[in-house]
């Protein structure tokens, strides 16, 4: 049955992936392409460069892409479902304990020492967009010499407009993708 | 209070947007999901939404289903949680399934290349500018504390790649002892 077999194994995708989409990508490869081998690795790495591409989290567009190829559109849905099945349950559960009692003494003590941990995960995701945007690279590149100098326009530009007119970030994106498109086709 | 039909739809559309526009992985959510319910709507505070960053990230699962999910349970609970789910869920499903038709093409395409670089620079600026905000609003509360986990936190994870679970305990159990500290320091304080 192979909806069943779809859906148990992006429901373990979807439990044993914590820490966002880099984590989930080896879970994925052993699920997808070693025990069941539905798509070869080439696939797989088709699907992570498209997944960079396309909005949405990498495990659900796995799901999708695996799922269209193996069973159709059913297929799909029930990947999808497979996957967010365990965030399902396991966010509502936890969201219940925080409105329950968020006003404990101990509870606000472990948010106020999260929150700020919160703050420098965030940055940090942002350093590593600046590598990927300025050099291409993920981690600090050995020659800093070299940025692109049209990401780094495109960035200072947007984080201006950010700070100085209070614009939806959708637009200050929608907006670099378009002068991008431009300038580097010009250049 | 019943949240309203019209509440629901909101959340629906709202979701369904930030979700289409999550470009460069789940934290982009983030600011999207601030300036929507934070700033316009005023759903949620601030607090709140670091918060359920902070639940989002130390659950399972995608960081931009995670947040949706609280979200949608706090506007109108577990019927909300599912609504903000599908709304989350949808469009990836659809340009997935639209995109495999044809993903050879469009993985080698040279235009929707061009604009995803330019694209990144822009997510790069939106990330950078809430977590400016958001640090400054941690350093406003003028305590020393917050402000050496937040450093800590950001040379563990950034330099050292130390895992998030780890990340999350030690943040938690700092903040526990830090009140722990505070509670029996404020009760000997009454007493005397």
């Amino acid at each position: 049955m192979i909806y069943l077999e779809l859906f148990l194994s992006f429901l373990q995708i979807g439990l044993f992936s914590i820490g966002g989409g880099y984590a989930a990508m080896p879970l994925i490869r052993e699920q997808v392409v070693d025990l069941h081998g539905w798509l070869t690795m080439t696939q797989f790495g088709d699907i992570m460069t498209i997944s960079e591409m396309t909005p949405g989290p990498i495990a659900i567009n796995s799901a999708t892409f695996v799922g269209t190829q193996v069973a159709g559109l059913p297929g799909a849905i029930v990947a999808t479902l497979g996957c967010v099945m365990p965030s399902l349950v396991i966010v509502l559960a936890l969201a219940f304990i925080y409105y329950r009692f968020k006003g404990l003494s101990i509870i606000r003590g472990i948010l106020s020492g999260l929150r700020p941990a919160v703050v420098a995960m965030i940055a940090s995701a942002g350093v590593s967009l600046i590598l990927m945007a300025f050099w291409g690279e993920q981690s600090l590149p050995a020659d800093l010499g070299a940025p692109d100098p049209i990401a780094m326009i495109l960035f200072g530009a947007g984080l201006i407009v950010l700070k100085k007119q209070k614009i939806n970030p959708i637009c200050v994106m929608a907006g670099c993708g378009f002068l991008g498109l431009i300038l580097y086709s010009v250049i | 209070m019943k949240p309203s039909f019209r509440k629901k739809l909101t959340l629906f559309t709202s979701t369904l947007k930030l979700s289409a526009c999550t470009f460069g992985g789940g934290f982009v959510i983030i600011p999207l999901m601030r300036k929507r319910f934070v700033d316009q709507l005023h759903w949620i505070d601030d607090r709140e939404m670091l918060d359920l960053v902070a639940i989002a990230q130390s659950s399972p699962g995608a960081i931009a289903v995670n947040a949706s999910i609280i979200v949608g349970y706090h506007v109108a609970g577990v019927i909300g949680a599912l609504i903000s789910a599908l709304g989350t869920v949808l469009p990836p499903l659809i340009i997935i399934s639209v995109i495999s038709l044809f993903y050879r093409a469009f993985r080698d395409s040279l235009f929707v290349g061009l604009i995803m670089k330019g694209m990144l620079a822009g997510v790069a600026a939106v990330i950078c500018d809430v977590v400016l905000e958001m640090a400054i609003g941690i350093i406003k509360q003028k305590r020393m504390l917050p402000v050496m986990i937040m450093i800590g936190t950001f040379i563990a994870n950034c330099f050292f790649k130390v895992n998030i679970a780890v990340i999350i305990l030690c943040g938690g159990a700092v903040g526990a002892a830090d009140m722990l500290f505070k509670n029996k320091k404020g009760k000997t304080g009454k007493q005397n």
